[in-house]
């Protein structure tokens, strides 16, 4: 990646008591497709609002290009965001609304009509202009919202839950046009969202979110393979936990185990000390199902068909029950007994305590 | 529910309706009548409208009258649209509530008070009493109104809206103006359309702040009445109350043209879309 396009430096926001954000640092590539992803109330949509200008650090640093944006306003910052609510002129037509930004620009009429005509024919709405917005179904008005925020050609697009008022259908075949959109105009996208599939679908990167901080940073695969805490692997994705201790067993094959009440689970130690607590973060389809061999014992106490999948509640102790994905075609009956296996790379391991 | 129900039901909203609008119905036909006396009828005339474009006092009164509506109604809603930017916009600042509260009081304040205190400040400040000064007194009359309709309507503007505004190269005034402004402007007609009524028919702030010269209609009826009713008086009553209906009319129009067109968009069928 060449210099980054946005950074953001160790940015902190308080409301009155609230901490929304607490030292954040980002950098965001020229033309990457970036999400910040996370519950509501994490401060993702205060940063975001930082970065339009809507809102101003109490510390940090905001840069784009490697200028300063401290103290530039919303309407001088290269910068133009996709509004949750669309926040469409109800008073102007389409064309208008998606012609306002190039106005307050100053541009030639001409400059205007054709830069118009090409995005309405990108967001196939060629027709459109002289509609009306109250006239537009849902999805168009987001395709509209999308060409008026890209029409003024910005450095970097913000997405503030662009999906969010879609419905499910409607959503899956938008997600395909924003990134192919994404992909002709060469543009940083910057999106918000809670949902983490369409965070995993978009995105190139995602920082994950939490009260305020930056849990983790990186590529979909990565987030969801290997969750650097407790939390993203939560968030992310279906996942089992399981609590032990952690044995440094050199001298055995695989090197290092979880000690559990239940068995022995082969894992990636990391760098947590030998004989700590710590949790596994396993997901269903890497645990391996079968009826005989070697592997930890339990019984299956549920399953649900998936398609492509049948996730069986397999019951190990007790009180431990474990989600584990059995591969299409393998059937299993409610009380049958399997063996699940743990390759040793399956899992993340995270020494905090859990929660609660 | 039973026939006699239905009857009560019926009744009651009969004598509701002749106890409201009885004696503007007997004003607005005696206006026709063609007798002097009022209770007599004879006959159909328009010949009291006629005389009344040869009443030069009248005549005088009502272009004074409609003047001060006039101008009274555009400063009050522009000092009401300031003043409800202020309020909704400014965020909390030190003496809000009592600004807020400041505006509102003449919408409870005894207008004889408000009458007697507008006239003692002009005397105070040797003021001579006229024309403007009877303008400064509806001005302080229908401002909290024109405050208040504007306010509701500020309130409940989008501001993402502004910010989109914003987003895309306007500043914060041009933001303002071009997106805001459009969506409360039927407020503000309404607002305007409110003064301007209320300044019309007033009698009593009139009273105290006007002058020689400056005499309104509502006051020139009022001194005439009590010479005994005329038949004049009657017609130019109804045409103050068709003046009035005609602007309460717009307002309503305005206000149900708005909700229609907020209203169609639920209407409105969607376009062939999403086909891709």
């Amino acid at each position: 990646m060449n210099s980054p396009l946005l950074s953001i430096e160790n940015v902190s926001k308080k409301f009155g008591a609230v901490v929304a954000l607490e030292n954040v640092s980002l950098h965001v590539g020229a033309g990457e497709f970036f999400a910040l992803l996370g519950p509501s109330g994490c401060g993702k949509t205060t940063l975001m609002r930082c970065i339009a200008g809507f809102e101003s650090p109490d510390s940090g640093t905001i840069a784009l290009n490697g200028v300063d944006l401290s103290g530039v306003p919303p309407f001088r910052r290269p910068v133009n965001m996709m509004f949750q609510s669309y926040a469409l002129f109800p008073h102007f037509d389409v064309f208008e609304n998606i012609a306002f930004g190039l106005r307050r620009k100053g541009e030639t009429k001409d400059a205007i009509d054709a830069r118009v005509n090409e995005l309405l024919a990108m967001i196939q709405l060629s027709n459109y202009g002289r509609r009306r917005i109250e006239e537009l179904s849902g999805g168009q008005k987001q395709r509209v919202a999308l060409a008026r925020a890209l029409a003024p050609r910005p450095k970097m697009l913000l997405l503030d839950e662009p999906l969010g008022a879609l419905d499910r259908k409607l959503r899956e075949e938008t997600q395909f046009q924003l990134k192919e959109i994404q992909r002709l105009t060469q543009t940083s996208f910057v999106i918000v969202t809670h949902d983490q599939d369409e965070a995993l679908a978009l995105a190139d990167r995602i920082a994950v979110m939490r009260a305020g901080r930056v849990e983790q940073v990186a590529g979909p695969m990565e987030i969801y393979d290997r969750p650097a805490t407790r939390f993203v692997a939560g968030f992310v994705g279906e996942t089992n936990f399981i609590e032990g201790r952690l044995e440094r067993n050199l001298a055995r094959n695989p090197g290092a185990a979880l000690i559990t009440e239940f068995g022995r689970i082969p894992c990636d130690p990391g760098d947590i000390a030998e004989g700590a607590q710590a949790t596994l973060s396993v997901r269903p389809e890497r645990i391996g199902v079968a009826r005989e061999g070697e592997g930890i014992v339990g019984i299956v106490e549920n399953f649900v068909f998936r398609g492509e999948t049948t996730l069986l509640r397999v019951r190990v102790a007790e009180n431990v029950v474990l989600r584990a994905a059995a591969g299409h075609g393998e059937r299993h009956a409610i009380g049958e007994a399997v063996r699940l296996s743990f390759p040793s790379n399956a899992g993340a391991l995270h020494a905090e305590e859990p929660l609660g | 529910m039973s026939a006699a129900g239905a009857w009560a039901r019926g009744a009651a909203l009969s004598i509701g309706f002749v106890f409201l609008y009885a004696p503007i119905v007997i004003l607005t036909v005696m206006s026709f009548n063609a007798s002097r006396l009022v209770s007599v009828w004879g006959g159909f005339s328009t010949k009291w409208y006629v005389a009344l474009l040869e009443n030069e006092q009248l005549l005088h009164s009502a272009k004074i009258s409609l003047a001060a509506a006039l101008v009274s109604a555009t400063i009050a809603t522009l000092l009401g649209l300031f003043a409800a930017i202020a309020l909704a916009r400014f965020g909390g600042f030190r003496t809000r509530m009592l600004f807020f509260g400041a505006l509102h009081a003449p919408l409870v304040l005894p207008e004889v008070v408000l009458g007697l205190a507008l006239l003692s400040c002009f005397v105070a400040l040797g003021v001579g009493r006229g024309f403007v000064t009877l303008v400064i007194g509806h001005v302080t009359l229908t401002m909290c109104f024109t405050t208040v309709a504007i306010l509701a309507a500020l309130r409940d503007f989008d501001r993402t809206l502004e910010e989109a505004a914003m987003d895309l190269g306007a500043t914060p005034p041009e933001a303002f103006v071009r997106v805001a402004l459009p969506q409360i402007a039927p407020a503000i007609v309404t607002a305007y359309l409110l003064a301007f009524t209320l300044s019309l028919d007033d009698l009593v702030i009139a009273s105290f702040a006007t002058g020689p010269g400056a005499t309104t209609l509502p006051m020139r009826i009022y001194s005439q009445v009590r010479l005994g009713v005329s038949p004049q008086i009657n017609a130019v009553s109804t045409l103050l109350l068709a003046l009035v209906a005609v602007a309460l009319g717009l307002a309503a129009a305005v206000s149900w043209w708005r909700a229609g067109r907020n209203s169609s968009v639920k209407i409105a069928t969607p376009a062939p879309d999403e086909a891709s």
